[in-house]
C-alpha cells in the first residue's frame, strides 16, 4: 500500500466503475417500442461513438499508469511510448482503415483467410492473435495487481487473482453485450479521472509558486538526475540508446494495426468512409488523453522523487495524496484508482473477448472425438484459457515492467500482421506461402525475443536492447521474407486478387465497390 | 512393419485401395464438372489410375488438359474427336491416324472413350501409348465410364445451386397478393383522412417493394434487412393499427453483418400472421432481436400467437412441400447451404406458447459480403 493513501476510496471507486460497466453493458441496448423510432434503434454507431469506445478500449493500465511511471524515472525518452501509441493510428489511418474494413473482415484470420483464400495463413493468423493477446494482457494483470495493492493492500499476487476473476465473470457472463457503449463510457470515465485531478495538481503547483525539481536528490547515477538528461529525448546509452528509440518508434507505430481487441472494433463501422473518419477521431481523443501523463511524470519529479526509484507504477495514484492534503487529496485518489481499475478492466475485458472468440472457433470449437462443444461453452472455456495463461506467467514471471511487456506486445504485432496488412492491402504479389514465411519469420523472432526478456536477464547491453526492443530487425526481416518468398511463388498468386483489391479500394456506393448487377 | 503390412491384407488388397485412392483423388476436381480447370486437375491422377504413358481429357471440340508424353500430338486431337463423335464408342487409334513418325515414341497409339452424361457426350478420356492392347482398351472404357458418373454428379450439384436460385427468385417474388391487396386498401383509406400519412405509406409500400424486387446480389447487409421489416411493418400497422406491438432490440455492432438476401423478412412476416391469427384478445406482440455474441450475430424474431406443433415445424424444415411455410424451409436450406449445417435456423414453439425463430449468421465467411 502507498503510503498516505488511504483504502476506502479505491474500494470505492473500484465498486463504482465494475457496477457501472456491468450495468451499461446489460442494459445498453437500444430498444424501441414503436416502429415511428425503429430508425434511431437500427441507426448505425456513429464514428464519434465508436472512436470513443475504440480509445476507450485501448487505452489500458500501461497507459494510465505506466507512462507517468517511466517518464518520471527515466525521463523524456520515455515520451516515445505515448507519442508512438498515438501515431500507430496515424499509421492504420493512411494504410489499413477503410480498405480493412472494405474487406467485410472481423477478425485478422478472417481477413488473412478473404485475401490470399488460405486455411493455413488462416491459422497462422490465429496463433498469432492469441500469443499477442497473452503478451498484451500480462502487463494488465501486473498492473492491476499494482493497482489493487496500493489502493486496499495486501500482497500483489492476490490482487491479480482477484482482478483475473473479476474479468473472468464480466466476459462469460455476456456482461459485455452493448461492448461499444461501455467502451466509450470507459474512455469519457479514465479521461475525466486524469484529467481533473491534473488540473488540481497544476493549480497547487502553482499555489506553491512553480517550485523546480531539486537536482541531484536521489544521488543514485543510475538515473539520469540533471534535468537537462531527464529531458533528452534520446535514450541513455550512445548508439544502444539511439537504437532503442527508434526500436521503440518501430514497434509502436506499426504495431497498432495489428492489435486484435482494435482491430474487430473497427467492424462496427457501417463503411471504410465511417472507419476513416473513427480513427481520425480516435487519433484525437487518445492524443488528448496522452497529454496527461507526461504533467503528472514533471509535477512527481518535483513532489515524489522518492517513488523514482521503487513503485513508479504508482506515482498517478500517490500524487495527489501527496500534494492534496485532507479530504480533496481522498477524492481525487478515488478518481485515479476508479480510473485505472476502468482502464484495467476495459482493454483486459477487450483482448479476453478477442482472445476467447479465436479459440472458440479455432480450438475449444471443434470436435473431439464425437464430442463438440456448442457455441456459447466453446467461447466461455476459450475465455477461462485466455485469462489463465496469462495470470499464471503474470504471477510466476519475473519483474518486467509493465511498460516494457506492451513494447514486446507491439513489437511481434509489428513484426507479423503490420507486414501482412500493409502488403495485402498494397500489394498484388503477395502469396499465402510468402504470407506464412513472413508471419513466421517474424513471429519467431520477435517472439523468442519476448520470452526471452520475461524469463533471463542478459549481460551483455547489445544483446539486452535487442532483444527487449526486437521491432528495429524483426520488422525489416519479416518483410523481406513476405516479399522474397512471395516472388518466388510468383505463380501462385490467387486467382481473385484483382477483384478482392477492387473491392478494398473503391469506394462503398461505387460501380466499382459494388457487386455485379 | 510386417504387422502393419499385414493389417492391410493381401497385395491384391492393397492395389485395390491405392486404385480407390487415386479415384478418390481424382473425384473432387471431375465434380466441378469438365473445364479446363478441372480437367488440368484430374488428369494427373487419371494418368495413373491408367497407368498409360500419356492420359488427355477432352471436350467435344479439343483439348482441355493433357499429362505425360506424346504431347506433340496435340493439334492431331480434334479431328479424333470428332471421329469418336462421329460414332460414339471406344476407339483405338494407331500411328498412322496419329501421323506418328517417330519410332522410339512412347504414345504412338491412343484410345480414345467417351464421356456420357445423360445420354450426351460431353467429352473423351485419350490414354496414349506404345502398343495398343486390349487391356488398355478396356481400363480406358471403366475409367471413362466412372469420369462420366462423376461428370453426372457434377451435373446434379449444379442443378441443385439453380434449383436454390430459384428459389431465392421465387421467394422474392413472392410478396403475396394479399400484401399488396391489402396495404394499397389501407392506404386508400388514409386518402381522404390523412393525405400526409397516405403519401409516406405509398412511399414505403414503393421503397419495400423495390427492395425485395432488387436483381443483383446474394447478400446484404443487416441493417438493410431490417430498413426493409421496417417498412413491411409500417404497413401493416397501417392495416392492423394498436394490434400489432413491435419491439426491436439491436446491438449496433451487427448492423454491418452480410446475410442472405431477404432472410429475416419472411420470418417477421411468418411471426406477424401467426401472432394475429392466434389470440383475438391478447397477440400482436412481436419481439425481435439482434444480438452481439463473439464471433457471430444472432437475431431472434419472437412473436406471442398460437404457436405451432414442433413436429409440423420440423417436417417443414425438412423441406415437405406441402406445408403452408414456404418461407421457413426456404430460409433454413439457404443458411444452410451458405454456413454449413451448423448454422440452421432454430424454431422455439408449441401450441398456444408463440414461436421464437432464432438465426444465427458469422459475422464474417469467405465469399459473403454484401
Amino acid at each position: 500500500m502507498i503510503p498516505g493513501v488511504d483504502a476506502a476510496p479505491g474500494v470505492v471507486a473500484m465498486l463504482v466503475v465494475t457496477a457501472a460497466t456491468l450495468g451499461i453493458g446489460v442494459y445498453g441496448l437500444r430498444i424501441s417500442r414503436t416502429t415511428s423510432d425503429f430508425m434511431v434503434a437500427s441507426r448505425s454507431v456513429s464514428p464519434r461513438l465508436n472512436a470513443a469506445a475504440i480509445s476507450g478500449e485501448y487505452l489500458s493500465a500501461a497507459s494510465f499508469l505506466g507512462a507517468a511511471g517511466l517518464l518520471l524515472t527515466f525521463g523524456a525518452d520515455m515520451l516515445w511510448y505515448p507519442v508512438g501509441w498515438t501515431a500507430g493510428y496515424l499509421v492504420l489511418l493512411l494504410l489499413v482503415a477503410a480498405p480493412l474494413r472494405r474487406s467485410g473482415a472481423f477478425t485478422l484470420p478472417d481477413f488473412a483467410e478473404a485475401r490470399l483464400a488460405s486455411r493455413t495463413v488462416r491459422r497462422a493468423c490465429s496463433v498469432l492473435v492469441v500469443a499477442i493477446g497473452w503478451l498484451y494482457l500480462l502487463p494488465q494483470f501486473q498492473g492491476a495487481g499494482v493497482v489493487l495493492a496500493a489502493a486496499i493492500g495486501g500482497p500483489p499476487w492476490q490482487s491479480t487473482v482477484v482482478v483475473c476473476l473479476v474479468v473472468l465473470v464480466n466476459v462469460a457472463s455476456g456482461g459485455m453485450r452493448s461492448i461499444t457503449f461501455v467502451q466509450a463510457f470507459q474512455y469519457w470515465l479514465k479521461l475525466t479521472a486524469l484529467l481533473v485531478p491534473a488540473v488540481v495538481l497544476l493549480l497547487v503547483w502553482f499555489g506553491d509558486g512553480r517550485p523546480a525539481p531539486a537536482p541531484g536528490v536521489l544521488g543514485d547515477p543510475a538515473y539520469p538526475t540533471e534535468t537537462l538528461a531527464w529531458s533528452n529525448p534520446i535514450a541513455e546509452g550512445g548508439t544502444i540508446g539511439l537504437y532503442l528509440t527508434y526500436s521503440l518508434i518501430a514497434a509502436t507505430f506499426l504495431g497498432t494495426m495489428g492489435l486484435p481487441h482494435v482491430v474487430v472494433r473497427f467492424y462496427t463501422n457501417p463503411d471504410g468512409r465511417a472507419a476513416r473518419r473513427t480513427t481520425l477521431l480516435v487519433l484525437g481523443l487518445v492524443g488528448v488523453f496522452y497529454l496527461l501523463p507526461p504533467v503528472y511524470a514533471a509535477l512527481g519529479r518535483v513532489y515524489a522523487p522518492h517513488l523514482v526509484e521503487r513503485g513508479s507504477d504508482g506515482l498517478v495514484l500517490a500524487l495527489p495524496g501527496l500534494m492534496v492534503p485532507g479530504w480533496g487529496g481522498t477524492v481525487l485518489t478515488g478518481l485515479v484508482v476508479g480510473g485505472a481499475f476502468a482502464a484495467f478492466l476495459s482493454t483486459s475485458s477487450g483482448l479476453v473477448i478477442a482472445i476467447a472468440g479465436v479459440l472458440g472457433q479455432d480450438v475449444t470449437g471443434r470436435s473431439f472425438g464425437r464430442r463438440r462443444l456448442d457455441g456459447v461453452t466453446a467461447f466461455r472455456l476459450g475465455a477461462l484459457v485466455a485469462v489463465a495463461v496469462p495470470a499464471v506467467v503474470a504471477l510466476t514471471g519475473g519483474d518486467v515492467g509493465v511498460a516494457t511487456t506492451v513494447g514486446l506486445a507491439f513489437a511481434v504485432s509489428a513484426s507479423t500482421f503490420c507486414p501482412l496488412l500493409v502488403l495485402g492491402i498494397w500489394w498484388r504479389g503477395l502469396t499465402a506461402t510468402g504470407a506464412l514465411a513472413g508471419l513466421v519469420v517474424g513471429g519467431v523472432g520477435s517472439g523468442l525475443a519476448s520470452l526471452l526478456t520475461l524469463y533471463t536477464d542478459p549481460s551483455d547491453l547489445w544483446l539486452d536492447a535487442l532483444l527487449r526492443r526486437p521491432a528495429a530487425w524483426s520488422v525489416p526481416v519479416a518483410l523481406v521474407a513476405m516479399v522474397g518468398v512471395s516472388l518466388l511463388t510468383r505463380d501462385a498468386v490467387p486467382a481473385h486478387t484483382r477483384r478482392f483489391m477492387v473491392r478494398l479500394h473503391a469506394p462503398e456506393g461505387t460501380a466499382l465497390g459494388s457487386p455485379r448487377p | 512393419m510386417s504387422r502393419f503390412r499385414r493389417r492391410l491384407g493381401t497385395d491384391a488388397d492393397r492395389l485395390t485401395f491405392r486404385t480407390l485412392h487415386t479415384a478418390a483423388l481424382a473425384a473432387p476436381a471431375l465434380r466441378e464438372g469438365l473445364t479446363a480447370a478441372s480437367a488440368e486437375r484430374a488428369v494427373r491422377h487419371l494418368r495413373t489410375l491408367l497407368g498409360s504413358p500419356g492420359v488427355a481429357l477432352t471436350d467435344t471440340t479439343g483439348l482441355l488438359a493433357w499429362d505425360g508424353a506424346g504431347d506433340q500430338h496435340h493439334d492431331r486431337v480434334p479431328s479424333l474427336v470428332a471421329l469418336v463423335l462421329e460414332r460414339p464408342g471406344t476407339r483405338a487409334f494407331d500411328r498412322h491416324d496419329l501421323h506418328c513418325v517417330v519410332g522410339s515414341c512412347p504414345a504412338r497409339t491412343a484410345v480414345l472413350s467417351p464421356l456420357v452424361v445423360d445420354d450426351r457426350v460431353v467429352g473423351t478420356l485419350a490414354a496414349l501409348a506404345p502398343e495398343t492392347t486390349a487391356g488398355l482398351v478396356r481400363a480406358t472404357e471403366e475409367v471413362a465410364g466412372w469420369v462420366s458418373g462423376q461428370l453426372e454428379l457434377a451435373e446434379l450439384d449444379s442443378s441443385r445451386t439453380r434449383l436454390m436460385e430459384a428459389e431465392v427468385r421465387a421467394l422474392r417474388a413472392q410478396i403475396s397478393p394479399h400484401f399488396v391487396y391489402n396495404s394499397l386498401g389501407a392506404i386508400a383509406s388514409f386518402v381522404r383522412t390523412d393525405p400526409d400519412r397516405a403519401r409516406q405509406l405509398l412511399l414505403e409500400f414503393a421503397d419495400f417493394t423495390r427492395y425485395s424486387f432488387r436483381r443483383h446480389g446474394d447478400f446484404t447487409t443487416l441493417a438493410e434487412e431490417l430498413r426493409s421489416i421496417e417498412q413491411y411493418l409500417l404497413l401493416e400497422q397501417a392495416r392492423f393499427g394498436d394490434r400489432l406491438r413491435v419491439t426491436l432490440s439491436v446491438a449496433p455492432e451487427v448492423l454491418g453483418v452480410a446475410l442472405p438476401f431477404l432472410c429475416v423478412q419472411p420470418l417477421v412476416e411468418n411471426a406477424v400472421r401467426h401472432g394475429l391469427e392466434g389470440s383475438e384478445a391478447g397477440g400482436g406482440r412481436i419481439q425481435i432481436t439482434a444480438k452481439d455474441v463473439g464471433t457471430d450475430a444472432v437475431i431472434e424474431v419472437d412473436d406471442d400467437g398460437a404457436g405451432e406443433d414442433p413436429d409440423h415445424i420440423r417436417r417443414v424444415l425438412a423441406g415437405d412441400q406441402s406445408l403452408d411455410s414456404v418461407g421457413l424451409g426456404n430460409v433454413d436450406a439457404r443458411l444452410r447451404a451458405v454456413y454449413g449445417d451448423d448454422y440452421g435456423l432454430v424454431v422455439e414453439t408449441a401450441p398456444g406458447a408463440g414461436t421464437k425463430v432464432i438465426v444465427r449468421v458469422p459475422k464474417f465467411t469467405p465469399g459473403v459480403h454484401a
